[in-house]
């Protein structure tokens, strides 16, 4: 299909949006858009951050999600406790694929489920005493674990227990930082929220706790910031940092540890890879501490080239060079693989719908590879993210923010794109409609997609999908035949 | 009045922060910039405009600072 023209994506949206009552059509329309690169303010043209409407089918998570399953959850050697009912900690367990080093159950704890399982009796006479009696029993349990985290789910703040003090008193009792998150899943209108009180409760709890003592720093300090390493995403990026001469102190959060987190406010420079979860804990480091932090994009190799060469301008011209050599020493690999999947792959459009960094820091990757980006948006992204956005978008492409299933539906349909990236909620659907669906949140089980070697992944993912022969044979023989008739008959 | 932060801009301006609401805007104008003067009334570029009360000009931003709102919300 030809690319739209803007005239036509601004129709397309009208038309989708006929379906839905006056009041709902007004409130929708503000969040979809066509983009326009010389616009300088996403405000002008999208409105993101805002409760979902009732009835609709919105994709979003909540605060809980954003706190547990995204910041704190991968922390490692921490035991992050799902205070309330036993769902929200069960059917979100190890599903965000954050890999570690470590021995399950004995020094690292993520993917197990803590619960502090609330019946009846908790919400009537409240579950603080349970939560110091399981405090008490994890620590004899798993005496290795560095600390707790108290992660509330939404009856914590509805019948008002006070977490803050159980926590306090436990923390002299165990003698291990225990720290109360009020992540209450109602908070807020998406994961969004959750991201933000996580991060407030680590600069609370947990940053300034080393503050003073002494450390062997080095000039060439750094820390990852919002690399939550789906698939080993933390690593991909490590190595090329350490080849360029870096030394990463601390890995926020993947494959993190409690004492890195402690350590960070020692580094010379934060690099923000997720900006959505953990801008506010860098906006804090760099007003207390002075921390510069930076904005990188890890995805294909034209943005690590920028983003290696925007990393080394931090630092002496020693890591200027061994920065050129890595980027020289990787460019022979990048090459044939764009050499060998380019051709397969030029030309193909693809639709986003993810959350986070992923809508618009992939766009450069899918482009190395000839491939173009049509739509794309956020679940839970604020303006800031968008006044991103739309430098990376090409012109009247469509840009949809906390698109409903029906939208992105339609849409789809619409476009015709030649593959989607966004979730499983959608993979089933769209796999249906005979278009190929990677997901991009946990890379579909695949990964790491960061760095070099995580383009080589995700280059060879995409080719997996796009090349399905499975596609092609989505009308069944008998049905083909019929279908072959008509031809000949007209 | 709400707790905001001040920080430099890469492209030399300054950005305007309000954590409460995730807010993040360049400023257009600020009505007192001089060493020993600075602060007084913010501009935003998104329309929205708040009030600092004018201190020495500080030595390392970024800075938090209480502000208020001036006119009617802004998206």
């Amino acid at each position: 299909m030809t690319t739209l023209s803007r005239e036509e994506t601004e129709a397309l949206i009208a038309e989708v949006l006929e379906v839905y009552p006056e009041k709902a059509q007004k409130d929708r329309k503000k969040h979809l858009a066509v983009n326009d690169p010389s616009v300088e303010q996403s405000k002008k043209c999208i409105t993101s951050n805002r409760k979902s409407l009732p009835g609709v089918m919105t994709i979003r998570g909540c605060a809980y999600a954003g706190s547990k399953g995204v910041v704190w959850g991968p922390i490692k050697d921490m035991i992050h406790i799902s205070h309330g009912p036993v769902g929200c900690g069960q059917y979100s367990r190890a599903g965000r694929r954050n890999y570690y080093v470590g021995t399950t159950g004995i020094n690292s704890f993520g993917t197990m489920n803590f619960t502090s399982d609330f019946q009846e009796k908790d919400i009537v006479f409240g579950g603080d005493k349970k939560l110091a009696k399981l405090i008490e029993e994890v620590e004899q349990l798993f005496p290795l674990h560095n600390g707790i985290s108290v992660q509330s789910e939404c009856p914590i703040g509805l019948i008002g227990d006070d977490i803050e003090s159980v926590s306090k008193k436990a923390t002299t009792v165990i003698n291990k930082p225990v720290i109360p998150v009020r992540c209450e899943g109602f908070r807020g209108v998406s994961q969004s929220l959750g991201h933000h009180i996580a991060n407030d409760a680590i600069r609370d709890w947990v940053l300034d706790k080393r503050d003073g003592q002494p450390y062997e720093s080095t000039p060439y300090d750094v820390a990852i910031i919002g690399d939550y390493n789906i698939g080993g995403d933390a690593w991909a990026t490590r190595i090329l940092l350490e080849e360029m001469g870096l030394r990463v102190v601390a890995q926020w959060s993947g494959d993190g540890t409690l004492a890195e987190m402690m350590n960070t406010p020692k580094v010379k420079l934060n690099l923000l890879h997720c900006y959505r979860s953990m801008n506010y804990i860098s906006r804090h480091m760099e007003e207390k501490y002075g921390i510069p932090y930076m904005e990188y994009n890890f995805f294909g190799p034209t943005k690590i080239i920028e983003s290696l060469r925007k990393i080394a301008a931090f630092f002496d011209d020693s890591v200027k060079e061994k920065t050129e050599a890595v980027i020289a020493r990787y460019q022979p690999m990048m090459d044939a693989i764009i050499a060998k999947y380019k051709p397969r792959l030029e030309g193909k459009k693809v639709m986003l719908y993810v959350g986070g960094l992923r809508p618009r820091h992939v766009i450069g990757a899918y482009e190395d590879l000839g491939m173009e980006v049509i739509g794309t948006g956020y679940e839970f992204a604020h303006n800031d993210d968008y006044d991103r956005t739309i430098k990376e978008m090409g012109d009247a492409t469509l840009l949809y923010d906390d698109v409903t299933g029906f939208e992105l539906e339609e849409f789809v349909k619409k476009l015709k794109p030649d593959m989607v990236g966004s979730g499983i909620k959608e993979k089933y659907i769209f796999q249906k409609m005979g278009i190929p669906l990677r997901q991009m949140h946990s890379w579909d089980y695949s990964g790491p997609y960061h760095g070099y070697d995580g383009f080589a992944i995700f280059a060879r993912d995409m080719d997996i999908a796009l090349s399905n022969p499975t596609f092609k044979n989505l009308t069944p023989p008998w049905k083909k035949v019929e279908a072959e008739e008509v031809k000949k008959a007209a | 009045m709400a707790n905001i932060m001040i920080r430099q801009a890469d492209s030399g301006g300054l950005v305007f922060y309000l954590p409460k609401r995730d807010l993040e805007a360049s400023i257009e104008s600020i009505e007192f910039d001089s060493p020993e003067k600075w602060g007084g009334e913010l501009k935003l570029d998104n329309g929205g405009a708040y009030y600092i009360d004018p201190i020495a000009k500080p030595a390392r931003l970024p800075i938090s600072l209480r502000a208020k709102r001036l006119g009617a919300a802004e998206d």
